[in-house]
């Protein structure tokens, strides 16, 4: 795993100002982002997660180079990504490519699959005309669709083929980073698993890094290296997936965890939950300290004046609380009684 | 005697003088205090079954066929009339997105005491009081100064609250819950679910909740229902279902979700293509496209439901599926 790196964010701000009144006057901010820092090695998979509002997405989208940064840096392959111009800026946004949630609404709704997979490659010259026809047939057939989708309009898809053909318009750039903004949230649970699949794949295949952004806290741990978990803007905990599930030390991942169900009634009558009190606080005004302290069962009056910071606990593995640790034994999640039992029979 | 029974209930499209069957003889039933989970995709037709218990089935479809007995008495012999009647009193609903179910234009209290002022014929004054017991009951804070606000002002778990304390607000005997968490985060998801199920179980409310997550599934209902292409494919009680899947679809259902219980690493076990649409008219079992183990038979005759004791499946080759036991 001594990769290079390929994508550095460190402390990366973004703030939305408010405006109000007649003359839109900017009367506050949103810190939509605060300070959040992780590294993505070539080759592997990041998971971010959290609820709704907590800057996953922001994240996102500031390292495709949609929104503008107030501060911090995205490194990309060693260069800053904010000086990037002319030339530079057109290779970037070759090799860094989305997938969005919602492909009825990224792809062009009047365009065929053929067009909308062709496109890129023909304005970028990545291989001569005659040749993009063969390509754009090549790339369906790694996203598993017949050839003959190239000729169909996204209307006349379903969900799960609309999200391939969103997944094949991305690798038409040959990219080297994939970012997945919950890309499977918006599919049925039966094909969800067939994007999961492809994805997995995908990255074994061509060696693609994926940054991932999911609320799906099981799926991000099943197409994930390394994850990291975010709340009203900062990273609460950065760890690898094995140790961040099976051994949270943030007692926020703890909650999140508790909170999704397992598909196993056995193991469900054995789980005691105590469900996490309050809601999420407005990112314009958020609580002094650490901004977790007001719905945290560990919090202590240290919390609510110094925000802790993101400390190494070993192994990779980074909390910021002042309490980080093993929770109190209450919820246990226990291995499978039963393996499912496959198709074949 | 069971609370809601519903037995091989049909509902067609009509349109221009045709018909379309969207749900095919659906039967399940739920007794007081009980969860009954109906789980399936888009297009399974499990809203659908669902709101056709209280007559909440939209313009141009129709119930085709079959009973529906609540409490003893036939829905289906009662007229509009009638069936308003029982709506939000002994039947409530919540449903997925509260703000659109919400009213916008009117106070939290306006329409929290609406239903008791009319069902239950309350004064002004106690079906106030009642409203501020139901918010405290739901976990809402200052509950005398929430009555006074509207829907925008609250947030989205809060208005979730909201609609389950309007749902509860008539004493009604079942909830039919519409995929209630659908559209919150996870966090505030297990708390409206954990509220939902506890305020059910105390009252004696039976519970009809809709989903998709076989997680909640396992961890809130007793037992449950499967739906597939306008179908009821399995219902079983849910610690059986999970164990000893029968339907080829409920099996590939459960292979395909990713679970933190599992190892990392484990194989998902997708089901090959889509859902069908529901026009689209599927000759035999309406899985059979998908189905792994498909004969013959599959795609020419409808499975006949079997049941052993109380697991009910509609396959043709179900027994065979069973893997083999020690």
């Amino acid at each position: 795993m001594a990769a290079e790196t390929l994508l550095e964010v460190e402390d990366l701000r973004v703030a939305f100002p408010i405006r109000t009144g007649l003359f839109r006057r900017v009367t506050g901010a949103v810190h939509a982002v605060s300070g959040v820092s992780f590294a993505i090695r070539r080759g592997e998979a990041f998971g971010l997660v959290g609820e709704s509002g907590c800057g996953k997405t922001t994240v996102a989208r500031a390292v495709l180079r949609l929104v503008e940064p107030t501060g911090g840096r995205i490194m990309f392959e060693g260069q800053d990504v904010a000086g990037l111009r002319g030339a530079g800026l057109t290779g970037f946004r070759r090799k860094v490519q989305a997938v969005f949630q919602d492909p009825f609404s990224s792809l062009n709704p009047r365009m065929t699959a053929g067009r909308i997979i062709g496109e890129p490659i023909r304005v970028h010259g990545l291989v001569p005309r005659s040749d993009v026809k063969a390509r754009v047939d090549e790339l369906l057939d790694l996203c598993g669709l017949p050839r003959r989708f190239a000729g169909l309009y996204p209307h006349e898809m379903s969900g799960g083929q609309r999200q391939r053909v969103g997944i094949a318009r991305a690798l038409a750039m040959e990219p080297e980073l994939l970012v997945c903004d919950e890309a499977v949230s918006a599919l049925d649970v039966s094909i969800q698993a067939q994007i999961i699949n492809l994805l997995g794949e995908l990255r074994t295949e061509l060696g693609l890094t994926y940054l991932f952004i999911g609320h799906d806290l099981s799926v991000v741990r099943h197409l994930c290296d390394r994850v990291g978990v975010m709340y009203l803007g900062r990273m609460m905990e950065r760890a690898p997936s094995e140790p961040l599930f099976a051994e949270p030390l943030h007692p926020y991942s703890q909650a999140l965890i508790d909170a999704v169900p397992d598909p196993d009634p056995a193991s469900e009558a054995d789980r005691v939950v105590v469900p996490l009190q309050g809601e999420v606080p407005s990112p314009a005004n958020p609580p002094p300290g650490c901004v977790f302290h007001p719905r945290c069962p560990r919090a202590a009056r240290r919390c609510a004046e110094e925000a802790p910071p993101l400390d190494d606990y070993g192994s990779g593995h980074a909390a910021a609380c002042w309490f980080a640790g093993p929770p109190e034994p209450t919820a246990t999640i226990k291995p499978p009684q039963e393996v499912i039992h496959d198709h074949a029979g | 005697m069971t609370l809601l029974r519903v037995e091989n209930l049909a509902i067609d499209l009509v349109r221009d003088g045709h018909r379309h069957r969207l749900v095919h003889d659906a039967s399940f039933s739920v007794e007081r205090g009980e969860t009954l989970a109906v789980v399936g995709e888009s297009g399974s037709g499990k809203s659908l079954s669902a709101l056709a218990v209280i007559g909440l089935i939209s313009e141009g479809l129709e119930v085709a066929g079959g009973t529906i007995h609540f409490d003893g008495r036939d829905l289906s012999a009662l007229d509009a009339e009638e069936m308003r009647g029982l709506r939000g009193s002994d039947i409530a609903m919540i449903f997925q997105e509260p703000m659109t179910s919400l009213n916008p234009v009117r106070s939290i209290g306006a329409q929290l005491t609406e239903g008791m002022r009319l069902k239950l014929g309350l004064s002004r004054r106690e079906a106030r009081e009642r409203a501020v017991g139901l918010l405290t009951e739901v976990g809402i804070s200052d509950p005398e100064a929430r009555l006074l606000q509207y829907p925008h002002q609250i947030s989205g778990g809060m208005r979730q609250r909201v609609m389950i304390a309007i749902a509860l607000a008539c004493q009604p005997k079942l909830i039919l819950a519409d995929e209630p968490t659908t559209a919150l985060d996870v966090t505030i998801q297990g708390q409206i679910l954990e509220l939902i199920a506890r305020l059910c179980k105390e009252h004696g409310v039976g519970l009809v909740l809709i989903t998709h997550n076989l997680g909640i599934v396992a961890r809130y209902s007793q037992n449950v229902c499967v739906m597939y292409g306008g179908r009821v494919v399995e219902t079983a009680p849910a610690a059986e279902l999970y164990v000893h899947p029968l339907h080829p679809y409920t099996r590939g259902l459960l292979a395909s979700v990713p679970r933190l219980s599992q190892a990392r690493g484990t194989g998902l076990v997708p089901i090959e293509g889509a859902p069908p649409d529901p026009m689209e008219v599927i000759p035999g079992c309406r899985f059979h496209p998908r189905c792994p183990m498909a004969t013959e038979e599959c795609s020419a005759k409808v499975p006949v439901a079997r049941h052993a004791g109380a697991h009910m499946v509609a396959c043709w080759n179900a027994e065979l599926a069973e893997p083999e036991m020690a």
